[in-house]
């Protein structure tokens, strides 16, 4: 029976487009760095930011633009065609929070909105604030 | 030029994301969350910062540089303050990303109606 099932499943189970999801996620993907690239040079050479400025406002504007576009449910449609190309950027994040909130706002803004705004955003802070943490007490404590 | 190897650098990142997607059967919430840790183990010997000299945004817009961002702020601030510089330097250099994130989600899910 249990065999039965997973042969069953296996069989029906639609293979992804190897080759089509690639293409478009690498294209998708190198397009958000290009806009990035451009959103930097602009507020670095037309608004005279120094790079650190102009890079960090470049990542606040493409959050900006994601949480709009999360809204007006734009975004998910461009994330089921783009698949990693849509969520490996920081976009991605930006439309995870967003999502989430939006999702939960009918729960009330605080049991809601804000209590599920870092659900699915959550595991990436978490992960990247333990793998910091025990990376840089290594380099601090080792190769200091 | 620089056009160019950012949009090289951010598609191949993204290649190896729908990759681990389609093939490993992983979800976008494990990807992203393993990509996260390259991205700090990538700051060591500074490779991540030469990825940066070398594509610009095409390092920095994908979320592999989170994690580059909260060890190099964590190790910046060490260096100053000591050992407990890790904690009080983790968010530095991503706080303006995670504020703006909190902030335009909050009002986007206050002011608009979920679609679909």
């Amino acid at each position: 029976m249990n065999k039965n099932y997973t042969e069953i499943i296996k069989k029906n189970q639609v293979k992804p487009r190897y080759l089509r999801n690639s293409i478009v996620a690498f294209v998708t993907g190198g397009l958000v760095g290009v806009v990035g690239q451009g959103l930097s040079d602009l507020y670095r050479y037309v608004f005279h930011l120094d790079k650190n400025n102009a890079n960090s406002l470049m990542t606040v504007t493409l959050i900006l633009i994601t949480a709009i576009t999360t809204g007006l449910g734009i975004y998910d449609t461009y994330g089921q065609f783009a698949g990693a190309g849509a969520f490996i950027p920081v976009t991605g994040f930006a439309n995870s929070m967003t999502s989430a909130a939006l999702e939960s706002r009918s729960e009330g803004v605080t049991l809601g909105i804000a209590a599920n705004m870092f659900k699915l955003a959550g595991s990436v802070i978490v992960f990247g604030v333990v793998s910091a943490f025990v990376l840089g007490a290594i380099r601090y404590l080792f190769f200091h | 030029m620089i056009y160019l190897n950012a949009f090289l650098v951010a598609g191949t990142i993204c290649l190896l994301g729908q990759l681990l997607v389609d093939v490993f059967k992983l979800t976008p919430g494990h990807v992203t969350s393993y990509f996260v840790v390259v991205g700090a183990l990538l700051d060591s010997f500074s490779l991540y910062d030469r990825l940066i000299d070398f594509a610009g945004a095409g390092a920095l817009v994908p979320i592999t540089s989170f994690g580059h961002s909260l060890l190099h702020g964590a190790l910046a601030k060490a260096e100053e303050m000591g050992f407990f510089g890790i904690a009080m330097g983790m968010f530095d250099l991503t706080a303006s990303g995670i504020t703006s994130a909190i902030i335009f989600a909050f009002l986007v899910a206050v002011f608009f109606k979920p679609k679909g």
